[in-house]
């Protein structure tokens, strides 16, 4: 549905997005990552044809972007950063009024600001103007005006910023939903959205794509990933490291804490495929040695190690 | 056409949701009563026309059309809504189109507004009611060609104050370039075509015309560029926001 090929953005000499490719199919749920000033958004505002790029071409239901702008712009439901809105409307007349853009009129146009109402929870502010709005419901108008007109695709920058668990809980949820049939991009920093949420996600940093495939294999890409985490009674770091260090199978053992008469380490393994020898090994150890093992458990590796490692390198440079 | 028409819609009830509307309503009737009787001394001239109550009119326009048409972009940049609306399935024309559609509609509506003065004068003698007419006309299409000045000047800036202001001081320059005062002491330093391009500029002479009842496709021609090419600057403006 979304096709994205070497798309490059530049303001003035800077390259706000760097020949970048990806595409979504339907069913498809894509998480976009990145630190601040990645090229997040700029990206979307040229999926959306907001900005013209500078090269490459984006195809949106098969219609380039930029040479079949209204038809593309159809298929596409878009909810831009902070959710902009028409503060002197009402919900339901801005509501309205979007449906009637998107074409929609009379009982079909009844119909849609209903359904998006009922579906982001507005009800009980439908009559209220947008001003008047918490930032919550603000932002759940901005929602409903992308899915008004029941797009294929939708694209969301920062969809849970600025909303409490709940209602992000929400907003998860719902995106979940609608994904099974739509093509659905949203941008995020927040890390537990993308696990949630996506069939897969993509990191974007300094303008490229640096990472892209489903959330379990971005977490695989964690050095943590397939550790074993031990706690155990009755010995002392130095033999544990020892002990735990002469396993075939295991590269490297780290003490994470150590306090009389409790030692907890962490056994990196050789390779990924391995992991279930590498456990086996452990307790075999530990037994030989007749320690107390209180507890041992698989890191399935973090998504924010991942993303730190690969985002690092403008952190440092700032 | 319908999208035209949707985006018209909007944004004639955003000036009537307000207060905004029905202070400039009454502000400019009783400005328009007040500059024709008062400073125009309609009932002392004895004349039946309505020259007194149309010479105000560039002078009023002024400042009201930059107040009427100074939000219509930049309240869009402000809010953010322009990045919503530009991606809707509509082209930026449409939207610019709309627009202005809604805000001269407006002025038009104030301007009918003043029908009582026509009545007085069709009381009082029997002026020729062909001159009022394209009178009506032509001050139509001055608070157009106004209008379409402050809608570039909006696109440029997301502050309304600097919008109005910018707009204020390039219609004024519409009214005075051909005027005496102005062109005389121009025409002391700057060669003669130049003082005649600049006074060529002006849209007194054209409003003036069409009081007098004359149609010249010449004066329909200037208020229709005085329209179109200020439209046409927005949409550039707008198009390079984007880049």
């Amino acid at each position: 549905m979304i096709q994205v090929e070497n798309l490059s953005k530049a303001f003035g000499p800077k390259l706000a997005v760097d020949d970048v490719s990806f595409s979504v199919q339907r069913g498809e749920i894509l998480g976009f990552l990145g630190p601040n000033g990645a090229g997040k958004s700029t990206t979307m505002r040229m999926i959306t044809g907001y900005l013209p790029p500078t090269a490459g071409l984006v195809k949106v239901g098969g219609h380039d972007v930029t040479e079949k702008a209204i038809e593309a712009k159809r298929l596409i439901g878009y909810l831009p950063e902070s959710a902009p809105l028409y503060t002197d409307m009402t919900v339901e007349g801005f509501l309205g009024f979007c449906a009637e853009v998107r074409g929609l009129g009379g009982a079909d146009k009844a119909k849609a600001i209903d359904r998006a109402i009922e579906m982001c929870f507005l009800k009980t502010v439908r009559r209220q103007s947008v001003d008047t709005l918490s930032k919550g419901y603000r932002h759940r108008t901005g929602f409903a005006q992308a899915i008004i007109h029941d797009p294929d695709i939708l694209v969301m920058d920062e969809p849970t910023d600025g909303l409490d668990p709940n209602q992000k809980h929400e907003v998860r949820s719902l995106i979940r939903r609608m994904g099974q049939s739509k093509a659905i991009i949203f941008s995020t920093h927040i890390l537990e959205e993308v696990e949630a949420a996506c069939t897969r996600a993509i990191i974007i940093d300094q303008g490229k794509v640096v990472a892209n495939g489903t959330p379990d294999e971005l977490k695989a890409k964690s050095e943590l990933a397939n550790s074993y985490l031990v706690s155990i009674n009755g010995t002392e770091a130095a033999a544990v490291r020892e002990k735990l260090g002469s396993i075939i199978q295991s590269t490297k053992v780290t003490i994470v804490n150590d306090k009389p008469p409790t030692v907890l380490a962490r056994v990196f393994p050789k390779d990924a495929g391995s992991d279930g020898a590498l456990g086996q090994a452990i307790f075999s150890v530990a037994k030989q040695n007749e320690w107390n093992v209180n507890e041992i458990r698989k890191e399935e590796g973090r998504l924010d190690d991942v993303f730190r490692n690969i985002t690092l390198s403008d952190t440092q440079a700032q | 056409m319908k999208s035209i028409w949707t985006i018209t819609k909007r944004e004639l009830a955003g000036y009537f949701n307000s207060p905004v509307a029905y202070v400039f309503l009454v502000i400019f009737l009783l400005m328009t009563g007040a500059f024709t009787f008062m400073i125009g001394q309609f009932f002392e001239r004895g004349q039946a026309n309505l020259q007194p109550f149309f010479m105000w009119h560039p002078w009023l326009y002024l400042f009201l059309v930059p107040a009427v048409g100074m939000r219509l972009w930049s309240e869009e940049r402000r809010l953010g809504t322009l990045e919503l609306i530009l991606t809707m399935p509509i082209s930026p024309w449409q939207t610019i189109t709309g627009k202005f559609i809604a805000s001269w509609g407006f002025l038009i509506l104030a301007l009918l507004l003043t029908f009582p003065i026509w009545w007085t004068v069709n009381n009082l003698g029997s002026p020729d009611n062909g001159a009022i007419f394209t009178g009506y006309i032509g001050s139509a299409l001055m608070a157009g060609g106004y209008l379409a000045i402050t809608s570039m000047t909006s696109a440029l800036t997301r502050n309304q104050v600097i919008s109005f202001i910018l707009s204020v001081v390039i219609c004024l320059f519409l009214v005075l370039c051909g005027w005496p005062p102005v062109t005389d002491p121009l025409a002391t330093m700057a060669p003669n075509w130049l003082v005649e391009g600049v006074a060529a500029f002006s849209v007194m002479p054209h409003f003036e015309r069409l009081q007098q009842g004359v149609i010249d496709s010449r004066d329909l021609i200037y208020f229709i560029s005085l329209i179109g090419f200020p439209l046409f600057a927005t949409s550039v403006i707008i198009r390079s926001l984007r880049s």
